[in-house]
């Protein structure tokens, strides 16, 4: 029971790394709560559905299902990570200069634009993900973990490990860094910051679509409100890690996923979306550099 | 003459590639022919809108100087009062029953959008969960109606100063935070209160909320037509006009705004800045406690469902709209956003979506709201 719940919690819990990694990456760099992210992984939970669909309908999933799969994740990656980028272009970079609650407020605003623009052209009722996999699955120390639980926390896993080396060594990455550090000081020895900003927003798109596609594999329902729960859970994450800090955001969600999982099991389930929030108030109270970051003085 | 060309092709070249690029990234959500459409239609509005604002824009930078001349020699906000006064008072005479009833909503959401206004307008405190305060003050006086039997004048001070004591007491530890992340913890705030009224089933009743709240009575006349209610309710916003304008230009009211302006300069001039923020969150909870009384009063049930998140940001955007700081803007964003959405029923799926775009839009061309942006600046 116990460590059937730990499973649960842990492959909750990859997903919620995988949202925060984005809202942790641009509030590095922008110091911006990106309210519409949790929309981005609604809409790519939605892409996998429609596009799956659309290659199911051409032949190719009959044809070749784990090609079908990775062509799905490929164009929902895609497709999610062109909508992160206009809304960067569109919503805040017009607002650079701006005082800083106008850009979370526009957020607010594109969040909003993102719900009903896929309700009005989806229709408000759940879509169903195909399965396609099945209840599949092993038993280990008579626990019993699905197919679709391991390959959610297996390419987590190796996603993070991924975006961990992509920022540690390449060019991108380290000017990612410098840009997060001081954003004058980075333009000056002629780092682009536009492109380095809008590269952070489709990455951590990217990363959210993929999270967006697995859960839709994994609960087999998608609906056009899942974003704001989700949104407001993995930015509790980063939080809970140290926001702006990457390993705290992989950190941080992994933890919520066991808290929640757990908390549900042996506490009460109907407060269950209510941990998140008690979590992030405590958090925020008690030690708002999360625990894994560093305090940070206020600039005067 | 090849300037006229050259900036022809190159807004051609601009609008084609924006069209371009929504139709695609619409393409999965509705097809291919929707697509189609939503490219020319684009393309065709982008291009006018250039080519309208090459002659437009000079003229707008005129009206705006001569709007701007105008404000200079009309009167201060509070004399605006009574131009919204008189044809307020005369509604019930005129109108129908639903166009009062709507105005019922309006005066509602006017004492809220008042009382947000405070933290946020006056105080620069980003308040997410505002909503939270209004669902305390309409449970508190349900229960406090239904379970104890208490009437409308006796249930509602208690209720208020609930809601205005809970608001302290969030207040207390909440304010060690400041910008985005005091925004996310009362967000914080709002959802966990929603969630426990939804959840509380032997206390609120649970998603089936309480019903059957009396109707509020005066001397011994029981206010159910809802004319009466009517005039009820703008006595309030009256009340909520004169006290909020006079709290305002008192010394409490300028330490907030320097407060909003500059924490660590007005610090270092002696305001207690802790203290008069949490009079400010405090003081608009209890206008919050007060719409929320008037809200069950009003109809009669409630339950969690008229509290969500949504209502916050409805609010939020009542503020913003108007104009953080001025209490006519604010007044007319929240009759602008109750009024819209009923005269917008036939295209009701498109509401939400145009206020998405509404306050992006609003944020990037004017950030000061309609009205705002004077109300301080005027000071020094």
């Amino acid at each position: 029971m116990l460590l059937q719940q730990l499973i649960n919690g842990l492959t909750l819990g990859s997903v919620y790394a995988l949202i925060a990694l984005g809202y942790t990456m641009v509030y590095g760099i922008l110091e911006l709560i990106n309210f519409a992210h949790g929309e981005i992984y609604m809409l790519g939970a939605y892409l996998g559905i429609i596009i799956l669909g659309f290659l199911t309908a051409v032949g190719l999933t009959a044809y070749s299902m784990p090609l079908a799969l990775a062509l799905t994740l490929l164009l929902t990656i895609i497709f999610s990570a062109s909508y992160g980028f206009t809304v960067e272009k569109i919503a805040y970079r017009p607002l650079r200069a701006a005082p800083k609650l106008s850009p979370l407020i526009s957020a607010i605003g594109v969040s909003i634009f993102l719900q009903n623009y896929v309700m009005i052209t989806q229709g408000s009722t759940d879509k169903v993900f195909p399965s396609l996999i099945g209840s599949a699955g092993f038993t280990v120390l008579s626990t019993r973990v699905t197919m679709l639980q391991a390959a959610i926390i297996v390419v987590s896993g190796i996603i993070m490990a991924l975006l961990h080396a992509f920022i540690r060594s390449t060019r991108t990455g380290k000017a990612m860094r410098a840009v997060a550090q001081d954003r004058s000081m980075a333009a000056l020895v002629g780092i682009n910051t536009d492109t380095i900003i809008s590269v952070t927003f489709i990455i951590g798109s990217g990363l959210a679509a993929i999270a967006g596609l697995m859960v839709s594999m994994y609960y087999g329902l998608v609906n056009y409100f899942i974003g704001y729960s989700a949104g407001i859970k993995a930015f509790t994450a980063a939080v809970l890690g140290g926001i702006g800090n990457i390993p705290g955001a992989m950190f941080g969600g992994i933890l919520l996923g066991l808290i929640e999982s757990l908390g549900a099991a042996y506490i009460s389930s109907e407060y269950k979306d209510a941990y998140a929030f008690i979590i992030l108030i405590v958090i925020l109270l008690v030690r708002p550099t999360g625990l894994l970051g560093r305090d940070v003085e206020e600039k005067i | 003459m090849t300037a006229v060309p050259r900036y022809f092709s190159r807004t051609l070249l601009r609008s084609s590639i924006i069209s371009l690029w929504s139709a695609v990234l619409f393409l999965p959500f509705k097809g291919l022919q929707a697509s189609l459409m939503l490219f020319g239609v684009l393309f065709l509005l982008i291009l006018l809108l250039t080519l309208a604002g090459t002659w437009v824009s000079p003229r707008l930078t005129m009206a705006a100087a001569v709007r701007e001349r105008m404000h200079r020699h009309l009167p201060a906000d509070r004399r605006y009062l009574l131009l919204f006064l008189l044809p307020a008072l005369g509604v019930p005479f005129i109108a129908q029953n639903y166009i009062i009833d709507v105005a019922v909503l309006a005066g509602i959401y006017i004492i809220l959008a008042l009382g947000l206004n405070v933290v946020v307008g006056y105080t620069g405190l980003l308040n997410l969960g505002f909503v939270a305060y209004y669902a305390i003050g309409a449970y508190s006086f349900a229960l406090l109606n239904t379970r104890l039997g208490l009437g409308f004048w006796s249930a509602m001070p208690v209720a208020v100063v609930i809601t205005t004591l809970a608001g302290f007491l969030f207040a207390v530890p909440a304010l060690r935070l400041k910008g985005d992340y005091l925004a996310l913890v009362t967000l914080g705030f709002g959802e966990i209160v929603r969630i426990t009224l939804n959840n509380w089933d032997s206390f609120t009743n649970g998603p089936n909320g309480i019903g059957s709240i009396s109707a509020p009575t005066f001397v011994g006349i029981s206010l159910v037509t809802l004319s009466a209610y009517y005039y009820l309710v703008l006595f309030f916003v009256l009340v909520a006009i004169v006290v909020i304008g006079r709290v305002q230009r008192s010394r409490i009211g300028r330490a907030w705004i320097a407060l909003r302006e500059d924490e660590i300069a007005a610090s270092a001039m002696g305001v207690p800045s802790t203290m008069y923020k949490l009079y400010a969150v405090s003081f608009g909870a209890f206008w919050a406690g007060i719409a929320g009384c008037l809200f069950a009063a009003k109809m009669r049930f409630i339950s969690p469902e008229s509290f969500t998140f949504m209502e916050s940001v409805l609010i939020l955007c009542m503020v913003i709209l108007g104009g953080l700081g001025s209490i006519g803007g604010v007044i007319v964003g929240a009759v602008i956003l109750v009024i819209l959405p009923e005269i917008l029923r036939e295209v009701q799926m498109y509401r939400m979506l145009a206020l998405g775009a509404g306050i992006v839009l609003l944020m990037i061309f004017r950030p000061q709201g309609l009205f705002g942006g004077r109300v301080v600046s005027s000071r020094h």
